[in-house]
């Protein structure tokens, strides 16, 4: 018994190794060991936000309280998915020349993208919060309950991943599908734009989108200052979960399959 | 018993999925013309290995000796049939490949040890070690792709013939790098075969099975031919290629 234990902490001691050292190549390939690349992760999203700020302030400014922050949620928010979900997409076909070689557990693959494209939203969320302060919204402990947004999006960027880069082993066809997937993923979240001039059944489709409502949890704890309610918490596990049931599924399902296809 | 293959084979799957994208096989499928034809790479092997035994796998090219070995390290799940292996693995397939060409020979040596499982601490340790056999000590903050192939090779062996494990899988790389290395190679690679591991060996020089191997598995077209005492299949072996 104390054996079994003994060994399962060897193992997970060696899974960390792995991890971390999966985690520092992602950084370091991404950036180059520049010191813009870094900076340029967290000014991509700012200037998106600069020039939709110059466009669309003039529809939208006016009836919007705090419309540069409504705008930045949503473009960190979506950033982050983006990213990651791309990301997780290629990290298998990126290393097959690995693991056809080498023994390891692929998933590692994914989730080392996950976390480094974690790492990179969390920088721009310190600029997020930076606006924020600027913009004169006050900071208050319920800002705390941003971390429940994040963690679900993490879990559903892991099992968009698990899904996407399964797909992606057999059809290299998938990146331009996925990415035609997210620019209407872009225009159905309401990134620039406020959904109250829409008539109320079509306001409430606009919550199959996950990440609208993950984009709404945001602008609710900080622009109107309120904790959202207990189903909307649910509703946010829900769709993270389900991607990832979905995508662990597929991923325990196809993920050496592939190695049969030449 | 510490390897035993019990009626494996694996079947590789062959088709145009991967040119025709993801819409054009949603289209072939529902007006029912798409096909894929099937190779079976290894068609119903079984041996079993003791502790200590050392295995020659030989065969012609396309024999499946390569994706038999890939079935024993656990990299591929065998489409029908079992595989059970007792004990860590270290297989040495193709050593100089799987390294990142815009990290340095330092972060390559510590990514591929925590691939083949090592811990921090191992590494920590070993370290000077590794980029000393490997004879790279120059070389360490050079991004990888500047090495030569030998040279790639080289970090590949060492980093792979640290550890001690039970079962060692050797994929033709007693022909590493220049004479003086391939020398050395040899010696390290006896130094744990003679520690009393369970080694398994795909070789062309059949010299080389009858020198070191006290079993052979001989494999045509996926099938297997025979499998028991190397002195004897070795024999036939021979035969079988003078009359070709």
């Amino acid at each position: 018994m104390l054996e079994g234990f003994k060994k399962h902490i060897e193992k997970l001691k060696k899974r960390r190794f792995l991890f971390e050292e999966l985690v520092k190549r992602d950084f370091k390939k991404k950036y180059k060991r520049t010191v813009l690349g870094v900076a340029w992760s967290m000014l991509a999203p700012l200037l998106t936000l600069l020039v939709m700020a110059v466009v669309f302030t003039q529809f939208f400014g006016r009836s919007t309280p705090h419309y540069i922050i409504y705008m930045f949620a949503g473009n960190l928010v979506f950033f982050y998915y983006r990213e990651a979900t791309g990301g997780g997409m290629r990290a298998l076909v990126d290393n097959a020349g690995i693991f056809s070689k080498i023994n390891v557990p692929k998933y590692m693959f994914l989730f080392s993208k996950n976390v480094s494209a974690l790492i990179n939203f969390l920088l721009t969320m310190v600029i997020f919060l930076t606006f924020v302060a600027i913009d004169g919204i006050a900071f208050s402990f319920k800002f705390f309950m941003l971390v429940y947004p994040v963690v679900c999006l993490l879990v559903f960027n892991i099992g968009l991943g698990l899904i996407l880069s399964a797909l992606y082993l057999f059809f290299k066809d998938t990146q331009y599908l996925y990415d035609l997937f997210t620019l209407m993923v872009m225009y159905l979240s309401a990134i620039f734009y406020p959904i109250d001039s829409f008539p109320n059944y079509l306001q409430q489709l606009f919550y199959i989108n996950p990440v609208f409502v993950y984009i709404t949890y945001f602008r609710t704890i900080v622009i109107h200052n309120t904790v959202p309610s207990l189903s909307y918490h649910l509703l946010c596990a829900f769709y993270a979960l389900l991607v990832l049931l979905i995508g662990s599924y597929i991923y325990k399902k196809y993920n050496y399959k592939f190695l049969y296809y030449v | 018993m510490i390897v035993e293959l019990r009626n494996v084979s694996v079947r590789y799957i062959l088709g145009d999925f991967k040119d025709i994208g993801i819409k054009e096989f949603v289209v072939r499928k529902l007006l029912g013309n798409y096909k894929v034809r099937e190779f079976w790479a290894v068609n119903d092997v079984s041996f079993s290995l003791e502790k200590g035994d050392l295995l020659g796998i030989i065969g012609t090219n396309g024999a499946g000796k390569s994706t038999l070995l890939k079935v024993i390290t656990g990299i591929m799940v065998p489409t029908k049939g079992q595989a059970l292996v007792k004990g860590d693995v270290a297989a040495l397939l193709e050593l100089g490949s799987g390294f990142d060409g815009d990290l340095t020979v330092k972060e390559n040596t510590y990514l591929r040890g925590a691939m083949l499982g090592y811990t921090r601490a191992f590494m920590n340790e070993m370290y000077e070690d590794i980029i000393a056999f490997a004879e790279l000590e120059e070389f360490q903050d050079r991004p990888f792709k500047q090495l030569s192939s030998g040279m790639k090779s080289r970090l590949g062996f060492s980093i792979a013939c640290l550890v001690n494990p039970d079962i060692l899988i050797l994929d033709e790389v007693l022909a590493v790098g220049d004479a003086a290395f391939r020398k050395k190679s040899e010696q390290k690679m006896m130094e744990i075969i003679n520690s009393g591991v369970t080694t398994i060996l795909v070789s062309h020089s059949l010299e080389q099975v009858r020198r070191l191997c006290n079993k052979v598995l001989w494999l045509d077209k996926g099938k297997q031919v025979a499998f028991g005492e190397a002195k004897e299949i070795c024999n036939r072996y021979e035969e079988f290629l003078k009359k070709k």
